[in-house]
């Protein structure tokens, strides 16, 4: 994979069913590019958390995946409410999210942590009311 | 503990076949919350779950879990099950409750618990 690439996705707010078609079309790409399996793993992963909270939190949003020869690079930018206090939002176990999500089988806090987790590098960039934008960065063996 | 054995001791209709029936996993994990199964949980593995959603199916594929085994009786739409195929994976139902399901494949050797150190 010597050039690099780029694939843009709208994620929409409304349709909690087709949450992850994104992530899972990212995931395929990868694959079919012969992609370090462990990279691609992470990468699905951190990337379905986002999309998961684009639709949640974010009333859906844009993710930008550029595919580089040592890393790729994911930004998940939306124009939700923003995030007021970007280190408890980072606590495993502290959610914003409602009752109806829960039971949807989400919203139990570890979201952002997890992301955070399968990814080399991550920053997010809030502001109240405005939104927010995710970068996250996963490096090739 | 191939599939087959687990649909054997799960006495689960087979709702797809995924890749192969013969296909040996180690792992298992038990769990309604799909944002523990991604936190947590090791690929390879099959996950027993009573909830029942599209998003059972993308955190498995994103997970590499081999095999989605639903409990109570849940079975999912043809919407979720044409996505199992295209992913490959295996789907199962079963009667049996959460725990008993667990504590029968627990009990007949799948004791290597789903999730990560």
């Amino acid at each position: 994979m010597s050039d690099s690439l780029r694939f843009e996705y709208q994620v929409s707010g409304e349709d909690f069913t087709r949450a992850g078609e994104a992530s899972s079309d990212i995931k395929n790409k990868l694959k079919k590019m012969g992609a370090d399996p462990l990279a691609v793993r992470k990468v699905a992963i951190a990337m379905y958390e986002g999309e998961i909270n684009l639709v949640i939190h974010g009333g859906g949003g844009e993710i930008i995946v550029d595919i580089l020869p040592d890393k790729i690079v994911m930004d998940l930018i939306d124009h939700g409410p923003g995030i007021a206090d970007i280190s408890l939002a980072m606590q495993e176990g502290y959610s914003t999210a409602p009752d109806q999500i829960r039971s949807l089988g989400f919203g139990a806090g570890m979201g952002l942590p997890n992301m955070k987790k399968y990814t080399d590098e991550m920053e997010i960039t809030s502001a109240v009311g405005e939104g927010t934008t995710v970068h996250m960065v996963v490096y090739f063996m | 503990m191939t599939l087959e054995e687990i649909r054997k001791i799960l006495d689960a209709d087979l709702l797809t076949t995924g890749n192969d029936l013969s296909h040996s996993v180690h792992s298992a994990c038990g769990s309604d919350m799909m944002s523990d199964v991604l936190a947590y949980v090791k690929e390879d593995g099959i996950l027993i779950t009573g909830l029942c959603n599209p998003q059972v199916m993308r955190t498995a594929e994103m997970m590499d879990t081999v095999a989605v085994i639903f409990v109570r009786g849940k079975r999912p739409d043809e919407n979720m099950l044409s996505m199992a195929k295209d992913i490959g994976l295996c789907v199962m139902s079963t009667e049996l409750t959460m725990f008993i399901a667990c504590g029968k494949l627990y009990s007949a050797g799948l004791c290597c618990g789903g999730v990560k150190n």
